[in-house]
């Protein structure tokens, strides 16, 4: 029997959802505009997190070392900053290597390639380029470095330590910025989506304000409650369902929009590809979201016309 | 079988709606309760229909108080008694057979039932070739042909009919009372409510005449004041 009723408010509701076809769409609209905001905040969200990784993974410390520096006691050294429990990576570039690198740099500038042939010699110091895991460490790190400097000043082979702390001051701030952006991104996020909400809801309301003579004639037959609520919430549920295939479907041309943008602020993050990547999870919320969304709705607002 | 037990009804406005009724329906009776607008029959009826609670006395169906059924229990007790209202109250987006289907589902009818029954259903009221049609697509004959379709698929004990016929021109006024007098044949009580003196003549059964919410006559015998 509980088949039977099952396929019945199904069948019942899907009929429903499909006759009553302006009152469907309007609920569909609202359901997939609340979704698209409730979707781009939380987008808007990803883009900020990616953004301040990008930048944190842009921080680094350069060590160049003298001339005369031997590639063993270079490679000896790079070894043990390595040890440093604070330090994630660290990166031998020889004197050749930054030679060649810079000549592929500025291929271009036929002027700065004509200056360093005429230099004759290699200008270029080898180097080590020094990445911590956590960016709020490299002052640690630098202190570090400096210790080791002094401990080896008969022989010292470091030349320069390049990070100041102007780079470890922004990265605090854009952390400050970003940090606050995020706090406000969920604040907004819960605003808009608790406004979506009660639009949603009251849309829903007036949509079964419409079937309330209905449910009193559903109720003289001597129809259960649920009986009478369950096909309404299936309508519900398949508002979520279909706002959410819209959603899905509206956000690629907007993301595929806002990818390249998003990739030329350097964001770090293509959002076309970032939702592409994730596309089967977003919809799997969306349909979630939407359905949980239009039952609920539906169930409270079926409530008030049960009572005959 | 329904007996209304010194009831009276006040509404929150002051107005007393029915005052003092006792009336005692027997198991297939036709009754008609006649008076003019106002004079209370709604009243009486959504009393009986649960839908209104008595301000003093009881309504009894089968020496069960109604009133003082459990929500899940007044479900039931409405399946036991259908109803046919003026302005039909068909679901406009269900087609004639499943308004129906759709009492027999409530009830918790198997499919096997309603698709024997609904069919049968509709053949007696004579709509058996229009069952797929939708409500708008009906006359208000027709429409009010479904709805007793509709009170009767469940075979209940009692029918109570609003008005039925207010909606309607006489020829179709008085097939649906010989509707009604067929399906009372076939051992079903009705309780009709009218003002159409016409209607109280043709059934020619017990009437009970309602004046300023009391019981001014009961008459077995089809007489009434009006």
């Amino acid at each position: 029997m509980i088949i039977t009723k099952l396929k019945r408010t199904i069948k019942s509701g899907a009929i429903s959802f499909w006759r009553n076809g302006s009152v469907s769409l309007a609920s569909v609209l609202i359901l997939t505009v609340t979704l698209t905001v409730i979707t781009m905040v939380l987008f808007s969200g990803v883009v900020l997190s990616s953004t301040l990784e990008t930048i944190k993974n842009k921080v680094d410390i350069d060590i160049y070392f003298t001339k005369g520096a031997s590639e063993e006691a270079i490679l000896v050294f790079a070894n043990d900053v390595k040890k440093n429990s604070d330090i994630l990576d660290v990166k031998y570039i020889s004197s050749e290597q930054a030679y060649a690198n810079f000549r592929e740099r500025h291929k271009d500038e036929e002027a700065t390639i004509q200056a360093l042939t005429e230099i004759g010699d290699n200008p270029l110091p080898a180097s080590i380029n020094v990445k911590a895991k956590d960016p709020n460490k490299y002052d640690a790190i630098v202190t570090f470095l400096k210790q080791k400097e002094s401990a080896m000043s008969a022989n010292d082979i470091i030349d320069k330590i390049n990070y100041t702390e102007k780079n470890q001051q922004a990265i605090a701030s854009l952390n400050r910025i970003i940090n606050a952006s995020n706090k406000l991104g969920v604040l907004i996020a819960i605003f808009f989506a608790i406004v979506s909400i009660l639009i949603t809801f009251n849309t829903i309301r007036l949509a079964i304000y419409i079937f309330r003579e209905e449910v009193s004639v559903m109720r003289l037959v001597g129809a259960s409650e649920t009986y009478i609520r369950a096909p309404f919430v299936t309508v519900g549920v398949l508002y979520g369902i279909v706002s959410a295939i819209v959603t899905t479907i509206i956000l690629l041309p907007i993301t595929h929009y806002a990818g390249n943008w998003t990739e030329k602020l350097g964001t770090g993050i293509n959002l076309f590809n970032y939702y592409q990547s994730n596309l089967l999870y977003i919809m799997l919320v969306l349909v979630v979201a939407g359905s949980a969304l239009g039952a609920i709705s539906s169930f409270l607002a079926i409530k008030k016309y049960l009572k005959v | 079988m329904l007996k209304f037990n010194d009831v009276t009804k006040l509404y929150h406005t002051g107005d007393t709606a029915v005052k003092n009724i006792n009336i005692h329906i027997k198991p297939k009776e036709f009754v008609s309760i006649v008076g003019h607008s106002g004079a209370g029959k709604t009243t009486l009826l959504k009393l009986i229909l649960a839908e209104e609670k008595p301000t003093e006395g009881t309504v009894t169906f089968e020496n069960v108080d109604i009133h003082q059924l459990k929500r899940s229990h007044i479900n039931q007790y409405r399946r036991r008694v259908g109803t046919v209202f003026q302005d039909f109250r068909l679901l406009p987006d269900k087609t004639a057979y499943e308004n129906v289907a759709f009492a027999m589902e409530a009830a918790g009818m198997d499919d096997e039932a309603i698709i024997n029954d609904v069919p049968h259903a509709l053949d007696l009221v004579g709509l058996k070739h229009k069952m797929h049609s939708f409500p708008d697509e009906l006359s208000g004959g027709e429409k009010q042909r479904v709805a007793i379709a509709r009170a009767i698929v469940n075979q209940p004990e009692m029918i109570i009919a609003d008005e039925p016929t207010g909606n309607l021109d006489p020829v179709n006024t008085y097939e649906i009372i010989q509707l009604l007098k067929k399906v009372n044949d076939l051992g079903t009580t009705i309780l009709l409510t009218t003002h159409n003196v016409g209607v109280i003549d043709n059934v020619g059964r017990r009437v009970i005449t309602i004046k300023d919410g009391r019981v001014a006559m009961d008459s077995p015998d089809g007489k009434y004041i009006l």
